[in-house]
């Protein structure tokens, strides 16, 4: 049930495991808010590619990840969103805002980088 | 209506809804439903058992084939006797919550969906019905 987080140069990555429990979610956002506070942490990547299902409240979790981080100065990029998923979300009309993506982890990493680099 | 192959998933705590995915996702996919569709059903099944956990306490996801003479799909029945909705209009309409679940549990549901039906009274309890059929193309 632990979500496992690792550390990469200032950069949390967080390979996210098939399916999320509400409680599981929740405690990888709490975990994710530790260790921001505790380290100089620039951002997050939540990488979902092993996820099959998105609905709401794992999408509400994400959203505030992604608050969460820019409050206290650092960016979330969620990747691999699989395709089924994103359908899904957008039929629901979950947006997601204020979490930027990417296509797969190293694109999503890539991106931290430079938005980090530039800002 | 013909149905055939039911499961059903008692609800009561947060873990069950992951078993009630489960079981609609292996269902569903049973049936013949493509992944895009199985995620749809999936999650509306995940949306549709959490509203129970959370608001209900407890109750109940059957999960159905059923058939007609031209089509097969699936069927889902969430009941529960809990404390019923209020307002059921008001609840359908986008963006309302009065939990973080971003209000998009009915009529994110409702989308996802071909059939949907709700009955719910004060005091009483609630039951959702909704169904998707198989595409012919």
């Amino acid at each position: 049930m632990n979500t496992p987080i690792m550390e990469i140069d200032n950069i949390l990555v967080v390979p996210v495991q098939s399916s999320l429990s509400d409680a599981a979610a929740l405690k990888m956002q709490k975990d994710l808010a530790s260790i921001i506070s505790k380290r100089s942490i620039q951002g997050i990547v939540i990488d979902l590619t092993d996820v099959d299902l998105v609905d709401s409240f794992i999408a509400r979790v994400l959203v505030d990840i992604g608050g969460m981080t820019r409050l206290m100065g650092a960016i979330t990029v969620a990747t691999g969103i699989q395709p089924a998923v994103a359908i899904t979300l957008v039929e629901m009309g979950l947006t997601v805002e204020g979490v930027l993506t990417a296509l797969d982890l190293q694109q999503g990493i890539n991106k931290l980088r430079l938005l980090k680099k530039e800002g | 209506m013909g149905t055939f192959q039911e499961t059903r998933v008692y609800l009561k705590q947060e873990l069950d809804i992951v078993s009630a995915r489960h079981a609609g996702r292996l269902l569903a996919r049973q049936i013949g439903f493509n992944l895009v569709d199985e995620t749809r059903i999936t999650t509306a099944i995940s949306e549709l058992a959490r509203n129970i956990v959370l608001y209900a306490k407890e109750g109940t996801v059957y999960i159905r084939t059923v058939y007609t003479n031209e089509q097969k799909g699936i069927e889902i029945l969430v009941s529960d006797d809990g404390p019923g909705i209020e307002n059921v209009e008001l609840a359908l309409r986008d963006g309302f919550s009065t939990s973080r679940g971003l209000g998009a549990g009915l009529p994110g549901t409702r989308r996802l969906m071909d059939e949907f039906e709700i009955k719910s009274t004060v005091g009483v309890g609630t039951q959702v019905l909704v169904r998707k059929w198989l595409r012919s193309i």
